[in-house]
């Protein structure tokens, strides 16, 4: 029994198995005001009975039941066309490509501010206030605006929405790469200079496969932070795809289910490009000895 | 004997660190000669300065006066030209490198033929006898062998003279003594000039050529003691009269720098 709780599908499942029972509850709870008003004016007999039954089979529930997000997620993930605009596969992919993107974007601008700011003293007393800075904005509050201004400018669609990922996910690989590119130990940096070794020798051989480590973590955060600004990004522009679409309209027709539906799917998404980079971090460990 | 330019000559070296508490008098009035071929070890107490004095050598310090050279040239051209191999007091070795890649870091960023790469790590890692853990990467490694790939890795580039700042010193006395003999097997082999730091008496009396003996605040040398021993010595020797007399001088300058006032 010891074991089989240790193990690690069997802890999840049990976390899940607690949360499920847990909802199951609340949805009564939360929608019984609605229904008991209901029976009220309608003067209809209930019971307990009667009330948990329709609770968990509402059609606009403040909270629906873990069965009918299941039945709407099956329904709109494998019940359409992937191609439909009903499907929360289409939606799904269109905030992965813009998540991926904006991703790329940030790691490549958060590393070069990184080197930037390790190599030239002036940018780490300049710049690294301004980035610390873009970050204490709401991205609700910014958002809008860059959908605006590059659509003024012709650029719409995928681009925008990965701008705002990137904007958000640039922050914590900027602070975990100058940590990382700054951490060999004197004694190393002194080894390179008994080599007469130049800047960029110092560099990939030393600061950058030090930085290794650093890097791996800061993507972890950031992938998950870029599916934020990628949802966030959707909101403002025009609500026309993706899971950001599916979130505003559902909140428009009181969808609750569709909501919660492309919340979970966002959150699966989340979760797997997180355990892809961990991934991707067990290789490259592997490679660098690090591992057995 | 003017036309052969001494290794290192120090005069009146003077080195002055500004710290947040003011003024730290690291050195005071060097002097100092190194010949080819010597094996210098330099002994002290801590913070006696002898590792800074090495530093100053490999111009990884500069002095606030006098005059130091190294090679016939300023310090810092000596580095540049990398004519000294520096062997840390930790093994200092990459952790995401085999032992092999350790090897062969110096010789990559000297810009060293791939295929002499190779000979030259394999002819190294046989001089520190440990020949078939190229694939390995430090952590697999014991301290000892960490600190003999670190000598390896600084004898890769055929430097003739090594710097060493107590290569052994966090090692267990068992470990120590090997490594010694092995390294003096080393010496005198390949007669590159060493300047050894160290703070044991015997690993000095038992390997150098001459001891320079140092006392602290400020910095400064005691005594330059010749080894009266014979070049060619065995652990056993450590037994020997000649060795304890020699232990005792070097004790007796160790306390004369000692003022307990």
């Amino acid at each position: 029994m010891n074991r089989l709780l240790n193990s690690t599908p069997a802890a999840i499942a049990a976390v899940l198995a607690f949360i499920v029972v847990i909802w199951y509850g609340a949805a009564v709870y939360l929608n019984s005001d609605v229904l008991i008003d209901k029976y009220e004016r309608k003067k209809t007999e209930w019971n307990f009975q009667v009330l948990v039954n329709d609770s968990w089979s509402m059609g606009r529930p403040v909270l629906p039941a873990p069965h009918q997000i299941m039945e709407d997620m099956n329904k709109s993930l494998f019940g359409h066309k992937i191609t439909s605009k009903r499907s929360l596969v289409y939606h799904g992919w269109i905030t992965i490509s813009s998540t991926l993107v904006g991703f790329v974007m940030g790691g490549v601008l958060g590393i070069l501010l990184a080197i930037g700011i390790v190599h030239v003293p002036t940018l780490n007393k300049s710049v690294l206030p301004w980035i610390i800075a873009s970050q204490t904005i709401p991205i609700l509050a910014v958002a809008p605006m860059i959908i605006v201004v590059l659509g003024a400018i012709g650029l719409t669609g995928l681009l925008p929405k990965a701008f705002i990922s990137a904007y958000l996910c640039f922050f914590p690989i900027v602070i975990g790469m100058v940590k990382g590119l700054r951490s060999p130990d004197p004694i190393h940096l002194d080894l390179m200079k008994t080599y007469n070794a130049t800047q960029s020798q110092k560099f990939w051989k030393l600061r950058c496969p030090a930085s290794t480590p650093f890097l791996f973590a800061s993507f972890k955060v950031s992938i998950a932070i870029s599916l934020v600004g990628a949802i966030v990004g959707e909101l403002p522009a025009g609500a026309r795809a993706g899971l950001g679409a599916r979130l505003l309209t559902g909140s428009y027709y009181g969808q609750t289910v569709q909501i919660w539906s492309a919340l979970i799917v966002a959150s699966v998404i989340a979760a797997t490009l997180v355990f892809l980079m961990s991934f991707m971090e067990k290789i490259v460990q592997k490679r660098m000895g690090v591992l057995t | 004997m003017k036309d052969i330019p001494q290794v290192v000559e120090a005069s009146k070296v003077d080195l002055v660190f500004q710290t947040a508490d003011g003024p730290v008098h690291a050195l005071s009035d060097i002097d100092l000669e190194i010949n080819k071929g010597d094996f210098i070890s330099l002994i002290g107490p801590s913070g006696c300065g002898k590792t800074t004095l090495l530093r100053l050598i490999a111009d990884l310090e500069k002095p606030t006066g006098g005059m130091l050279r190294v090679n016939g040239m300023s310090p810092e051209e000596a580095r540049l030209n990398r004519d000294y191999g520096y062997v840390f007091q930790s093994p200092a070795l990459y952790p995401w490198r085999t032992v092999e890649g350790n090897l062969k870091l110096p010789l990559e960023i000297m810009g060293v033929e791939k295929a002499d790469q190779n000979e030259r790590a394999r002819e190294a890692l046989e001089m520190v006898d440990l020949t078939g853990f190229e694939k390995k990467f430090p952590w697999q490694l014991s301290g000892g062998m960490q600190q003999r790939v670190s000598i390896a890795r600084a004898l890769t580039f055929h430097p003739d003279l090594m710097l060493m700042d107590e290569p052994f010193g966090a090692l267990d006395e068992i470990v120590r003594d090997q490594l010694n003999e092995h390294f003096l097997r080393l010496w005198e082999q390949t007669h590159k000039t060493v300047v050894f730091v160290t703070h044991s008496i015997p690993e000095a009396a038992y390997l150098s050529t001459k001891i320079v003996v140092m006392s602290p605040r400020p910095g400064k040398i005691n005594d330059i003691i010749e080894s009266t021993l014979p070049e060619k010595r065995t652990l056993d020797i450590r037994e020997t009269q000649e060795f304890l007399e020699l232990s005792q001088r070097i004790r007796k300058g160790l306390r004369a720098g000692h003022s307990y006032d």
